[in-house]
């Protein structure tokens, strides 16, 4: 898959309340949460945004809260995906349950500026910055991770050994 | 080789002989437990799978505890739709109105999470219930939805980290400081994807309550789960509560750890962690003229009897300083009776204390207890992170239940030596 957008820079540590605050967790309608994506890190983030756009995390981006409400309404704002330094563990894994692209890369942090468009190519592995002058690699997804992405979800991935 | 419990435990519920860290496995859960909150999208899950029946109506806890006494309209509208749920499918667990509690102050005190168990909850909490010698770990609303379902879930089996601590506790030092200074020390991530696992001669005579307080917190530091290796403490605690079977899994003394750390808890004074991560712990003496507007006496962390005892100790005959809001969360209805046979009750509201019936909710910002633009709250919760309880322009300070009671009285942060 191809995912092209400009990249939005966070920091370290981006927390789930950060991304979507408790106070909007009175719902689990998707537009409506994608309303308040990532309001307390960037109260002006949901305005500059553009379909396709990507967030780029420091490290441990999506640590605290389980809720999946977090990667919930960063897709449904229209983000194409995230790459982070590294992922909090629950975060991590819901993003592959439900259906959000999220990738590692370590090097891209510092090489990007705010806004700077970049293209992720995951099939061959690799982020290309400024038209081609720079490209990144990104870290393998493990085998099993990738079977849960060709499911469509880890609901698609059980609901064939459950109804079969 | 040996293994760790939390791999033992992981062995077992995968019926597995061998097992490593990074492995794949497939376990059987014992306990899947949701809240008003993730379990609407879990329940929404579950049917688009074409769920029809739960595995198991014994094994699937549901507590409304977040948003509740509802909160508004949309949250009566998510208890709603996970009652009705609860309702047809017949969930054996089920608690909301009288009976609800802060749901990992009430699944120990209630015996439904024993020792042995692989519990998964859709609240990164979850982790509290290693303190009983349980693999109990955080998942999203998806995972709550497979486990629901199948009564199996995915897992990757991880490294372990052993924290060993030694030496006796100061005066009013508490497993919430050994926590604090522990995170402290490694931060935020510092056993990310990895089992936390306490051990030491000052373990060995921490009571049940510090114990899961202590647990609670493992995922402050991004673990996946954090766990004691149950022993006579733990067998007092669950011998009159279990109503099934339960497992005392032992670490072997040859089992490998990723890192191994030791504490000398005897220098360890009162902890504060900072605004914004719970990882910015300091010592209570050091913490400097810092104004408060509202103390948080509650939670999963700290909202058991013992710690409401502490604080009661404190509060005797004292008020809380005219400008600060004292905000006292009995975790259970148990714990709620018990405190108000003791005294406790009395005590509080003498000090000028609103007492809340069990919620979840000034933690996380959600109701009872919200804060202002600037305003600052010392807790006995688990996180403060930028707007936790309230505005993001709000600040939150994580303490033990002395602390909390200790700068309620004198309107700034404070250790309770101060009011010696």
């Amino acid at each position: 898959m191809i995912f092209q957008g400009r990249v939005w820079k966070f920091g370290d540590n981006i927390d789930t309340d950060a991304i979507i605050p408790a106070r909007y967790l009175t719902t689990s309608d998707p537009q409506q949460l994608a309303l308040h994506c990532m309001e307390d890190a960037d109260p002006r983030f949901v305005g500059k945004i553009k379909p396709g756009d990507i967030i780029l995390g420091g490290e441990n981006f999506g640590c605290g809260s389980s809720r999946e409400h977090a990667p919930i309404a960063i897709k449904a704002a229209g983000l194409s995906c995230v790459i982070a330094k590294s992922f909090a563990r629950i975060f991590y894994r819901n993003s592959f349950n439900m259906g959000l692209p999220i990738f590692e890369s370590k090097e891209l942090w510092p090489a990007v500026n705010d806004g700077e468009e970049i293209t992720v190519d995951s099939t061959t592995g690799t982020i290309i910055v400024s038209g081609g002058r720079k490209s990144f690699r990104i870290n393998s997804i493990p085998p099993f991770m990738e079977q849960l992405i060709a499911a469509g979800g880890l609901i698609k991935h059980i609901a064939k050994k459950y109804n079969g | 080789m040996g293994n760790t419990i939390t791999e033992k435990i992981l062995m077992a519920h995968a019926n597995l002989k061998k097992i490593e860290p990074g492995q794949l496995i497939n376990a059987k859960v014992d306990i899947a437990l949701g809240n008003d909150v993730t379990a609407p999208i879990a329940i929404s899950e579950f049917q688009k799978a074409g769920g029809k029946n739960v595995f198991d109506k014994d094994k699937v806890v549901l507590v409304l505890d977040h948003f509740t006494p509802n909160k508004d309209i949309n949250s009566a509208e998510q208890c709603k739709l996970v009652r009705k749920f609860a309702l047809e499918q017949q969930i054996t667990h089920f608690y909301e109105g009288g009976n609800v509690g802060i749901e990992h102050a009430l699944l120990p005190e209630a015996g439904i999470s024993l020792p042995g168990d692989l519990i998964i909850g859709a609240d990164s909490h979850t982790c509290t219930y290693g303190a009983l010698g349980a693999f109990a770990t955080g998942v999203g609303s998806t995972d709550l939805a497979a486990a629901m379902l199948t009564g199996e879930l995915w897992f990757k089996v991880p490294q372990s980290m052993k924290f060993v601590i030694s030496g006796s506790l100061q005066p009013w030092v508490s497993g919430k400081d050994l926590i604090l200074y522990i995170i402290g020390r490694i931060g935020v991530d510092g056993a990310l994807y990895k089992a936390m696992e306490f051990t030491g001669d000052t373990v060995d005579k921490l009571t049940m309550a510090d114990r899961l307080s202590m647990a609670n917190m493992a995922i402050e530091a991004g673990a996946k789960n954090g766990i004691f290796v149950p022993d006579a403490v733990t067998r007092e605690y669950v011998e009159k509560k279990a109503k099934r079977k339960y497992t005392f899994y032992l670490s072997d003394t040859d089992a490998v750890y990723s890192d191994i750390m030791e504490i000398d808890a005897g220098k360890i004074e009162p902890q504060v962690a900072f605004p914004h991560l719970p990882s910015n712990s300091r010592n209570v003496s050091a913490a400097g003229n810092i104004k408060i507007d509202q103390s948080l006496i509650g939670s999963c962390t700290n909202g058991r009897i013992e710690d409401l005892r502490i604080a009661a100790r404190i509060l005797q005959n004292k008020k809380a300083a005219p400008w600060v809001r004292l905000i006292v969360v009995p975790a259970t209805p148990a714990i709620y009776g018990q405190a108000m046979e003791e005294g406790l009750l009395k005590t509080f509201l003498d000090a000028g204390a609103v007492i809340s019936p069990p919620s979840c909710g000034a933690c996380l910002g959600g109701h009872m207890g919200i804060l202002a633009d600037g305003e600052r709250a010392i807790a006995t919760t688990n996180r403060n992170f930028v707007g936790r309880m309230g505005h993001p322009g709000s600040e939150v300070y994580l303490a033990n239940p002395a602390v909390c009671a200790a700068s309620a009285v004198l309107g700034r942060l404070a250790g309770p030596a101060e009011l010696a």
